[in-house]
C-alpha cells in the first residue's frame, strides 16, 4: 500500500540547514495498524505530512497504492489526499460553525458527492463511531472525545485508502483515549490502513506493528501482540 | 460556480460572520448611495438647464436693440437704435438661404376684460413664426397667419391659464375679449411646455399692435430661426455677420458694447450644457473615490478573513480543496456581498433621489426631477460585480496559496 525508499528531508533554517529525515526505508501492506514512535524532533511528524502530502520529499520515492507520489502541484495533491487520503489529528481540527453531520460530509462534498447521498454516507459514518443523535450539533457541543470520533467519521466518510493519525489521543484524558483506540482498532479489523503517530507506549501497544524512528532514521521496526482497547473501556 | 453546495457554503459562512458581512456589505451600500445620490443630482441640475432652454426651439437669435454708447457716424452718443417694418425685409432680403423664419415682437402689459372677468396680461404682437420659436402647441383654433399680418386683424390668440382665468370654462373661441380698449375676436388657445406662466401670454399680429399705436411701423425686438442645416459653427459666423450688417444699417460702431445686440439660443444652451457636464464629470470623480475606497474597505476586511479562516482553509485543503475550490469561494462570496450590499445602496439612493425631488429642490437649487437612467443603472451593477471581484482577488489568491502542514500547525 505505501512503499517508500531513501527518503530524505530537509529545512532551510535561515544559512543553516536542517536534516529531519535521512533515508527511510519503509513499506506498508493493506489492512495493517502501524505506531509511528518517536521523541519529538525524531521526525515522525515530518514522516506523517510526506506521507500526507502535506510536505514534499527531498530525496528518495513514494508510492502509494501504485502511484508515484511526486513533483504534485496543488490541484493533484489535493485530489489525492482527498481520494487517497484520511486524515485524524490531535486538535481535531473541525470547522467550528459546522454542523458534525456537516464536518463529517465536507471530503464529501469535494468529491463532488450529491447533497442527498453525502449526507446519507455522513450519517453511516457518524452512526458507525457512535454519534448518530450528535449530527446537528456543533463542535462546541461536543467533548473532546466526541470531537475526535466526528473527525474520524471524518477521515472514514471519504473511504480512503489510508487513515493517518497524528497523536489522535494527545489531546485526551486515559479513558477516553482508549475509547478512541478501540474504535481505530474495530476500523481497522475491518480491512482498513491506519499509521498512527504518538509518542505514549500504551498507544502504540495497541497497534499491531510499531517503528521507532530515532534523529531521522528507523531505529526499531517489530511486530507486537496488540493489546485490545476495548478491555480498558 | 453554480452549484447549490458552493452557495450553501457561502451562505454559512456569511451566517457565521455576520458582523463582519455587515461591515463590509455597509461599506459598498454607502459608497453606492453616495454614487447614485451625486449622480441623480447632476442629472438633475442637466435637467434644470434643458428645462430653461428646452421649450424654445434652439435654431434662434433674439436681436435686441438699446442705447449706443459711442458716438459713430456722425451721431452723438446715447442714442435709441430702434427696429421698423423696413429692417424685416432687410434682414430677410440680405440672407435669405440661411433663414427659416424671421418674425417681430412688440411687447406690452395689457388690462383685458371678458365679461365681468378681467385681469392684467402681457401681449405679445408677433408674425406667424414665433409659434415655432416658442415652441406654442395649439390647444385649439389656430395661430396667427400671413394674412392677419397682412390685415391687420383684430384677431388674439391666449394662452391656456388666460382662457382659464377669464372664461371659467366656457367656450373662448369666437368670444370677444377687451384687450387695452380694443376688442379682439378669439381664434385660438395654446398650451406650453415652458409652465404656466408661459400660457399667460396674449398674442396678437404685430401690425395691428402698429396700427393701433398710431400707425407706426416701430419694432422692439426681432426674432430670427436660422437653418438648422448650417450647424453651430454656421450660426456662429451668420451671427457675426448679421451683427456686421445691423451695425452698418443702423449707423453703430463696430466697437459698441451697446446699441444691437444677438442673443444665440443654442450657443447659450451649449454653454450652460458644457457647464452641466463639467459638473457631472466632477461629481463622478467624487462618486468614484468614494467606491475606491469603498473596494479598499472590502479588500481590507477580505485580507483579515482570509487571514482568519487560515485554519479553516488549511482544514479544507486536506480535506481535499484544490486551490481552485478556494479561490473560487472567496470571489463569489466577495461578489455576492458587494452586489446584494450594492443593490441595498443602489435602491435606496432612488428612493433618496425620488423622496428629496420635488418643487423646493427645483427652485432653490436648480435640481429638476434627479434620476438615474437604466444604463446607469447597469453600469453601476456590472460596476459591484467588478469591484467584488477586484477586491477580493488578492486575498482569494493569498487563501489558495495557504499550505495546509502550515495552517494545521498546533499553536
Amino acid at each position: 500500500m505505501i512503499e517508500i525508499k531513501n527518503l530524505h528531508k530537509s529545512y532551510k533554517m535561515g544559512k543553516n540547514s536542517l536534516h529531519v529525515l535521512k533515508g527511510i526505508n519503509f513499506s506498508v501492506e493493506e489492512g495493517e495498524l502501524v505506531a509511528i514512535m518517536g521523541s519529538s524532533g525524531s521526525g515522525k511528524s515530518t514522516l506523517l505530512n510526506i506521507l500526507g502530502m502535506l510536505d514534499e520529499l527531498d530525496e528518495g520515492s513514494y508510492t502509494l497504492d501504485g502511484v508515484p507520489i511526486k513533483n504534485l502541484n496543488e490541484t493533484k495533491a489535493a485530489q489525492y489526499r482527498n481520494k487517497f487520503l484520511g486524515f485524524i489529528f490531535q486538535s481535531f481540527n473541525l470547522i467550528n460553525y459546522k454542523s458534525a453531520l456537516e464536518n463529517v460530509a465536507l471530503p464529501l462534498y469535494y468529491q463532488k458527492v450529491g447533497r442527498k447521498e453525502r449526507q446519507e454516507k455522513a450519517l453511516k459514518y457518524l452512526e458507525q463511531v457512535g454519534l448518530k443523535q450528535w449530527a446537528t450539533h456543533l463542535p462546541s457541543e461536543l467533548s473532546g472525545g466526541q470531537k475526535q470520533r466526528v473527525a474520524i467519521a471524518r477521515a472514514m466518510a471519504a473511504e480512503p485508502k489510508v487513515l493517518l493519525a497524528d497523536e489522535p489521543t494527545g489531546a485526551l484524558d486515559s479513558t477516553t483515549s482508549y475509547e478512541v483506540m478501540d474504535l481505530i482498532q474495530k476500523i481497522n479489523d475491518q480491512g482498513n490502513t491506519i499509521l498512527v503517530v504518538t509518542h505514549e507506549e500504551d498507544i502504540a501497544h495497541m497497534c499491531k506493528r510499531i517503528v521507532h524512528l530515532k534523529d531521522g532514521v528507523i531505529v526499531e521496526d517489530k511486530k507486537v501482540e496488540q493489546v485490545r482497547a476495548s478491555q480498558y473501556v | 460556480m453554480f452549484s447549490i453546495d458552493t452557495w450553501w457554503e457561502i451562505f454559512k459562512a456569511i451566517q457565521k460572520n455576520k458582523l463582519r458581512t455587515f461591515l463590509t456589505g455597509f461599506t459598498v451600500a454607502l459608497g453606492i448611495f453616495i454614487y447614485v445620490s451625486l449622480y441623480g443630482m447632476g442629472n438633475g441640475l442637466n435637467n434644470t438647464f434643458m428645462k430653461f432652454f428646452g421649450d424654445d426651439a434652439t435654431n434662434i437669435f433674439r436681436i435686441y436693440p438699446s442705447e449706443t454708447t459711442l458716438p459713430y457716424g456722425g451721431f452723438k452718443a446715447k442714442r435709441q437704435i430702434e427696429f421698423k417694418n423696413d429692417d424685416l425685409e432687410q434682414i430677410t432680403n440680405q440672407f435669405a438661404p440661411l433663414i427659416d423664419y424671421v418674425t417681430p415682437q412688440i411687447q406690452r402689459s395689457a388690462f383685458v376684460t371678458f365679461k365681468e372677468k378681467s385681469d392684467n396680461y402681457t401681449t405679445r404682437a408677433v408674425g406667424p413664426g414665433m409659434q415655432f420659436a416658442e415652441k406654442t402647441i395649439m390647444m385649439k383654433g389656430r395661430y396667427l397667419n400671413a394674412t392677419d399680418i397682412r390685415e391687420r386683424t383684430k384677431y388674439a390668440v391666449i394662452g391656456r391659464m388666460v382662457e382659464k382665468d377669464l372664461f371659467q370654462g366656457r367656450e373662448s373661441l369666437g368670444a370677444y375679449i377687451d384687450i387695452g380698449g380694443s376688442a379682439f375676436k378669439v381664434i385660438g388657445v395654446f398650451q406650453d411646455d415652458g409652465g404656466d406662466n408661459e400660457e399667460r401670454y396674449i398674442f396678437i399680429p404685430f401690425t395691428t399692435r402698429q396700427l393701433i399705436e398710431g400707425n407706426n411701423d416701430k419694432i422692439d425686438q426681432i426674432t430670427l430661426a436660422f437653418n438648422e442645416a448650417i450647424g453651430y459653427s454656421g450660426s456662429m459666423k451668420f451671427q457675426r455677420d448679421l451683427d456686421t450688417f445691423l451695425r452698418k444699417n443702423k449707423v453703430v460702431s463696430p466697437e459698441d458694447p451697446r446699441g444691437i445686440r444677438i442673443e444665440n439660443v443654442a450657443d447659450n444652451l451649449k454653454r450652460n450644457q458644457q457647464f452641466a457636464n463639467v459638473l457631472k464629470m466632477i461629481i463622478s470623480g467624487i462618486a468614484f473615490a468614494v467606491i475606491i475606497s469603498g473596494i479598499l474597505g472590502i479588500s481590507n476586511i477580505m485580507v483579515f478573513v482570509v487571514k482568519e479562516r487560515t485554519k479553516e482553509i488549511g482544514i479544507r485543503k486536506a480535506m481535499g480543496a484544490t486551490p481552485k475550490i478556494i479561490t473560487g469561494t472567496i470571489l463569489l462570496e466577495s461578489i455576492f456581498i458587494t452586489t446584494i450590499f450594492g443593490f441595498i445602496g443602489m435602491v435606496l439612493g432612488i428612493v433618496t433621489l425620488n423622496a428629496i425631488a420635488g418643487k423646493v429642490l427645483e427652485d432653490d437649487y436648480f435640481i429638476t426631477n434627479p434620476s438615474i437612467n437604466a444604463g446607469t443603472a447597469i453600469f453601476v451593477t456590472i460596476l459591484l460585480i467588478l469591484c467584488g471581484a477586484v477586491a477580493a482577488y488578492l486575498p482569494a489568491k493569498r487563501a489558495a496559496k495557504i499550505k495546509p502542514i502550515v495552517a494545521l500547525r498546533d499553536e
